[in-house]
């Protein structure tokens, strides 16, 4: 299996205060990995610091061979092959739907606007809001936000996408409807690191889980062994906390 | 009486009040637009994330320092007198003579530049952070992030202030009669010597201003609308096989044919 993005002794200190400590894990090309843990395990931070929104305090981070916490390697180019959906939706109040999936291509990718437009359709109709490209962001509810900002990654068709929470700050009703988006995306092969609460989903979905605690990655392996027969005595403990909810 | 003497001022002096309103409009216009321009420079490079060591942060922090003092001074001291230091300084201590009506717009420029880089400012800071994060994760870097991204929100947001600082440059420029820049209120001030009568021009100078301002204000609100776009948006795609019978009357209506039915 090819090798994706290699995280090697990766960690991150905000002040004092040790977030992650030596993490290293891989993903691999059309894997879906979850990350789960408690809040303040440090998931989010490790998400963030694989596309660099967080700068990584020691460690390496290679992308496909190389290593982009180099100081010379283009951070930007990079992170166009990471498509990143935050939990905070993040489109840009002063674009349209459509204008929020074409932004990044022409500004970026150096698309031209008939092709931009042509790709964000496309991205569009996957997740089902090809209807409301004259929408602004405000006029959208939760969950229709949510889809567009995953069409929106899309459009720059990135290697990876990087889901960040992306159902926490939703309405129950409505995370139905991203997850099945996400869904559809795992089968269809698209590489995916997931953080998530969602326990069932990641079950479903996941080729593996990552447990994270107190910084450190505790346990790694398949959903049938991470969620079902956990080794580990804290992936037990979080487990029986978060099911027997 | 008073009427019949407003009125007789006002079509003895009419061009003279129109020449007025017409220069103090010239002036505020002018200034407010650099004085925007001004205030968009100097507040974006006031929000320049620090970097965290070398040569770059050095001339950040210089520049840095001198916006902060060009802000203070500006801010902290009346327009009136600088006017005077400005426009008599320069003739008196450098040998400089500049035009009485550059200086004007000069000073008033500078003026609206430092309160407007603060309103800037504070227009970038209000920005949700994770309008910055969602651009970078799309490969934005710096300068693309805020001219696609965070500027179209602040100017957008600043507007009203904006408005606010027109409104105050049309009131303001009344102070530039000191260096005898025939504005509206220089030139009511020689109407109302001329003719020994000052409660009556005053009276038409301070209508004028008003008509200028709630103009401005009105025309402003207007331009905000226009950006915000339509409250409502539509949805596209053909998921309505059937019109609608008030989608066929609109439409008939429009061709002229009158009620379908």
């Amino acid at each position: 299996m090819e090798k994706l993005i290699e995280i090697k002794h990766l960690s991150k200190t905000f002040g004092t205060n040790e977030v992650l400590k030596d993490i290293g894990f891989t993903v691999n090309k059309g894997e879906v990995v979850c990350i789960i843990g408690s809040s303040g395990s440090g998931k989010s931070t490790l998400l963030r610091c694989v596309n660099l929104l967080e700068k990584p305090s020691g460690g390496q981070i290679i992308y496909k061979g190389e290593n982009i916490l180099d100081d010379k390697h283009d951070i930007y180019a990079y992170r166009t092959k990471l498509g990143m959906v935050f939990q905070q939706f993040n489109l840009f109040n002063n674009f349209n739907v459509l204008g929020n999936c074409t932004v990044g291509q022409i500004k970026v990718l150096k698309r031209s606007r008939e092709e931009a437009e042509e790709v964000a359709m496309k991205y569009l109709k996957v997740v089902g809001m090809d209807q409301y490209i004259n929408a602004k962001p405000r006029q959208l509810s939760g969950g229709q936000k949510q889809r567009v900002a995953i069409a929106r990654a899309l459009s720059m068709e990135p290697d990876v996408m990087l889901f960040d929470e992306p159902t926490s700050a939703l309405d129950p009703e409505m995370v139905g409807e991203v997850l099945k988006v996400m869904r559809e995306l795992a089968e269809s092969g698209l590489t995916m690191l997931i953080v998530t609460h969602e326990m069932g989903f990641a079950k479903d979905v996941a080729d593996r889980v990552v447990f994270m605690d107190q910084g450190v990655i505790v346990e790694e392996g398949s959903p049938e062994q991470v969620l079902n027969n956990p080794v580990q005595e804290r992936t037990r403990e979080f487990l029986s906390r978060t099911l027997n909810q | 009486m008073t009427l019949k003497l407003i009125y007789k001022i006002l079509v003895e002096n009419w061009p003279m009040f129109l020449r007025g309103a017409g220069m103090t409009l010239y002036i505020s216009i002018i200034s407010t637009i650099l004085g925007s321009i001004i205030g968009l420079i100097v507040g974006v490079i006031r929000t320049i994330p620090m970097p965290e060591r070398g040569f770059k942060k050095v001339v950040l922090k210089i520049v840095n320092g001198i916006l902060s003092a060009y802000i203070e001074f500006f801010r902290g001291t009346p327009m009136m007198v600088q006017a005077m230091v400005i426009y008599y300084g320069s003739a008196e201590a450098f040998g400089i003579s500049i035009d009485k009506y550059l200086a004007a717009i000069f000073i008033v420029s500078i003026n609206t530049g430092a309160y407007m880089s603060e309103i800037v400012r504070g227009g970038i800071v209000s920005i949700d952070k994770g309008q910055f994060e969602a651009a970078h994760a799309l490969g934005m870097n710096h300068v693309k992030t805020m001219t696609n991204v965070v500027m179209p929100q602040v100017i957008r947001n600043i507007l009203p202030a904006t408005g606010n600082e027109f409104v105050i440059n049309i009131k303001d420029t009344s102070v530039l009669n000191v260096i005898s820049v025939s504005e509206l209120y220089f030139v009511t001030k020689s109407i109302a010597g001329n003719s020994f009568i000052f409660y009556p021009p005053f009276f038409i100078a301070c209508i004028l201003y008003f008509v200028m301002t709630f103009t401005v204000t009105r025309i402003l609100r207007l331009f905000e609308r226009k950006i915000d776009g339509p409250e409502n948006f539509d949805l596209t795609g053909n998921q309505m096989q059937v019109a609608r019978p008030e989608d066929i009357i609109r439409k008939k209506r429009a061709e002229g044919i009158g009620h379908p039915y």
